[in-house]
């Protein structure tokens, strides 16, 4: 059964090429729909209420707004509040709220919509799968229906990205507890409905503030899992485009194709191998050091990734500020390996467990890793997870050696300074670096500090950081407006139209 | 006949009460907690207790295996921990794919597979015999998934004639849903089909060298009319046999074509609500498909009863 999708996707192939099949073009394009597609089906609608990033990815800016907003570069700009001000020790936000917001049901929008939507994400029976953003927050107060005034306990250098993220939906409480199933948020399209299985369907939402938002009258999102059918989906014209395409080894048949353009961005997703620190051998950083000699990224990218994604020597995105190149720290090198290994008092190297969560970057990856560290002597046992034991065990109960991960919450390199994370790395010297991070608001400064970061983990060798994970999409030629890159988990419809 | 109906319905009763102590066990050693499934890696400890309460997973096994059973009883099938919706909705909307895809798919499948199979044993050791059997070997052959990729390629990317596939809902009309339907239920149909020549091609042999047709034919009545009356009546038994397997066999195992096609049936429901760990729909939609499967198996045995009677009087 899991090798299915990549088996059917090969007798495609041979298919496809043999009858050489023509695609015919989506029949009258509908120049006011556009069919998005999806790996996954979201489980429900409420981006308060779930970490599926497939809630965000249906829901962020085309049903629910937040605060602050991310761009596509990841760039904080206004949301709901169109500009706010910071007191100089960083702890008080004052936000300054749009005029003429009214949420789809027909109620209207004021301060007292932020006081309780922040409120219900920090308090006591939250379920916010981001509670943590809130953590900071001493009080919310409204001085009038167009201010908000929260305070911090602590500087928060974060704050505004996170207010801007889809769990910090402003939600009102009059549909908080229906948004599950049928959301009422203030963005520019409406739920219209749920097809169960198969699709999610947004209209336009004609009372939105600017009449100019957004393009398209109806914004249609079609679950599909298997990559062969994904692929069949896009040639057929059922579906104009899949932003995070499953099928990355048919992208080259797509972008042979003037009928569709082939999209490759960037994520927040720092791919590694990680390692438990806790754990013999790899308490031993010249045993780390050894593995990250030992895998050569390159060959793991165009094995596993068909060539898509961009090397990383640290825990962190190339594409944002801060950003240091560590990928020379450790070129491939297995003579090195070997020389480390036997100093550590390997010689002969050793026997270790890699668990693998489905998916394909770890499993494929996984089987190259395998065959890369047996070079070196160190031989691995390859054994496959679901996501549920393998977040029960591995990630949980750090019972583990080696396992293949993505990170793909933005600016995470502080999972590196939690002391029960499943790395069960400690340093104290890192340590120093995020509280000072924590405490600086000054951009110029952060960086800095974010480059510290970056060097006292990969001098450590915490973790075998492969690449950061592409989002690799296609749609069809003459569709604009879409994401290119996914900061967040997002499809933003507001700016796609027809050209 | 009542008493044979009664024997039945007590083994129906005693297997659905086994399978929901199965179920449930099996569940109950899964690793798995359903809680950090659903909010990811960042959730916070209090965070994932306010969920377990939620959800009810604080309570012993025992107390939910009962509140389960009873709610099953009352005929609530409670609430999906993942969706937020009823059960019973859930598995509702996914049946009305699930059941009239797996009718349509065996009425493909005996409309091909009667004739042909009957038309193989008549000819016999004959050239429609040879063809006969060859598309059968072919088609049991061919992984069905692979068979509907070839029709998606020839008649939704080539010819644009069906939408790739996908489900439009039963408010849209009939017309679109049985569009919707057609290449996967061709897909099912003709796999299925290829089986079930075969089994009625030797069926209608085995009747065909039974002494009552030579007697039948020497008293003078045509072969078509010995076909009809004496040969096909007889043969139905293990045609229908198997007619009742495959047809319970698609309610639940059509999921790899329902990939395919990206339907949203109740295979796929039950393989989603396992993978994310939303037990109660595991637990009910597999109590839905073993109460069909055990339901085509009496209605099976009620056929044999209509169609031969012996075995009734006999017992």
């Amino acid at each position: 059964m899991r090798s299915f999708p990549v088996t059917a996707a090969a007798i495609l192939l041979a298919a496809g090429v043999a009858m050489t099949v023509a695609p015919t073009g989506a029949a009258a394009q509908n120049r006011s729909r556009v069919v998005i597609g999806m790996q996954l089906e979201p489980p429900h609608l409420d981006p308060t209420a779930g970490a599926a990033a497939a809630i965000d990815e249906v829901t962020y800016s085309n049903l629910f707004e937040s605060l602050t907003r991310i761009d596509e570069r990841g760039e904080v700009i206004p949301g709901l509040a169109e500009r706010w001000e910071v007191s100089a020790d960083g702890l008080t936000y004052t936000f300054h709220l749009r005029v003429g917001v009214k949420y789809h049901d027909g109620t209207g929008f004021d301060s007292a919509d932020v006081k309780f939507a922040l409120d219900r994400a920090r308090g006591d029976g939250s379920v916010n799968a981001q509670k943590g953003y809130f953590a900071a927050i001493k009080a919310v107060e409204t001085p009038d229906p167009l201010t908000a005034v929260v305070t911090l306990s602590r500087p928060d250098g974060r704050f505004l990205f996170n207010m801007g993220s889809n769990d910090a939906a402003i939600v009102a409480p009059e549909s908080a507890d229906a948004n599950k199933q049928h959301p009422v948020g203030t963005g520019p399209f409406k739920f219209d409905r749920w097809v169960s299985g198969d699709r999610v369907v947004l209209v336009r939402n004609p009372d939105f503030r600017d009449p100019a938002t957004p393009k398209l009258n109806e914004v249609v999102f079609r679950f599909i899992s298997d990559p062969a059918a994904q692929l069949n989906a896009v040639r057929s014209g059922d579906v104009d485009a899949f932003p995070n395409f499953g099928a990355t080894e048919s992208l080259a048949i797509l972008e042979a194709d003037r009928n569709f353009v082939v999209k490759v961005g960037t994520t927040e997703g720092e791919t590694v191998l990680a390692l438990n620190n806790g754990r013999k051998p790899f308490n031993d950083v010249r045993v780390r050091r050894a593995l990250a000699y030992a895998v050569n990224r390159q060959d793991v990218i165009d094995g596993a990734m068909f060539g898509y994604g961009t090397p990383i020597g640290s825990h962190f995105a190339p594409h944002r500020a801060g950003y240091v190149d560590l990928t020379g720290l450790y070129p491939h090198d297995p003579a090195k390996a070997k020389t480390l290994l036997a100093e550590a008092g390997y010689p002969n190297g050793f026997d270790a467990v890699i668990r693998l969560p489905p998916p394909v970057y770890a499993r494929r990856g996984g089987e190259i890793i395998a065959a890369q560290l047996a070079e070196v002597g160190v031989r691995l046992r390859i054994e496959p997870m679901e996501w549920a034991p393998w977040l029960e065990r591995v990630f949980k109960g750090k019972d583990y050696d080696m396992t293949i991960v993505s990170h793909v919450e933005p600016l995470d390199i502080d999972i590196y300074n939690r002391s029960d994370y499943y790395f069960d790395y400690h340093s104290d010297r890192f340590a120093a670096v995020m509280d000072e991070l924590s405490r600086t608001i000054e951009p110029d400064r952060r960086a800095a500090l974010y480059g510290d970061a970056q060097r006292i983990i990969a001098e450590d060798s915490v973790n075998v950081f492969l690449f950061q994970l592409p989002k690799a999409g296609v749609q069809r030629a003459g569709l604009t407006g879409l994401w290119e890159n996914s900061p967040v988990p997002a499809n933003d419809v507001t700016a796609v139209s027809w050209q | 006949m009542i008493g044979f109906l009664g024997r039945r319905l007590l083994t129906l009763g005693l297997t659905l009460w086994l399978t929901s102590l199965v179920v449930f066990v099996v569940l109950e050693v899964l690793p798995g907690d359903p809680a950090l499934l659903m909010l990811g890696v960042d959730a916070r400890p209090d965070t994932l207790a306010a969920l377990r309460a939620q959800m009810g997973l604080d309570r012993p096994a025992p107390v939910r295996y009962l509140a389960w059973i009873g709610g099953l009883l009352t005929g609530d099938l409670g609430t999906s921990q993942t969706y937020g919706v009823p059960v019973a909705d859930l598995i509702r909307d996914r049946l009305v794919v699930t059941v009239p895809l797996a009718g349509l798919a065996m009425l493909v499948s005996t409309a091909v597979a009667l004739p042909l199979g009957m038309l193989a044993a008549a000819k016999r050791n004959r050239p429609a015999d040879y063809g006969v059997m060859a598309f059968s070997q072919l088609g049991v052959a061919v992984p069905n998934f692979w068979f509907g990729i070839l029709l998606v390629l020839w008649f939704s990317i080539g010819l644009g004639w069906f939408e790739a596939g996908g489900f439009p809902g039963w408010s849209a009309g009939i017309g679109p849903v049985l569009k919707s339907l057609t290449l996967p239920a061709f897909t099912l149909g003709l796999t299925e089909a290829a089986i079930l020549a075969r089994v009625t091609r030797s069926a209608v042999l085995d009747t065909l060298g039974e002494d009552y047709v030579r007697t039948a034919r020497a008293k003078g009545l045509s072969r078509g009319a010995v076909m009809r009356r004496h040969v096909l009546r007889n043969a139905l038994i293990p045609i229908t046999t198997i007619v009742g397997l495959q047809f319970a066999f698609l309610l639940g195992g059509a999921i790899v074509v329902e990939n395919v096609f990206f339907l949203p049936g109740l295979g796929r429901l039950l393989f989603q609500a396992i993978s994310q760990r939303d037990l109660i729909v595991v637990k009910d939609a597999v109590m839905v498909l073993a109460a069909m499967v055990v339901a085509v198996n009496l209605t099976v045995d009620i056929f044999y009863a209509v169609i031969d009677p012996r075995p009734k009087t006999a017992s």
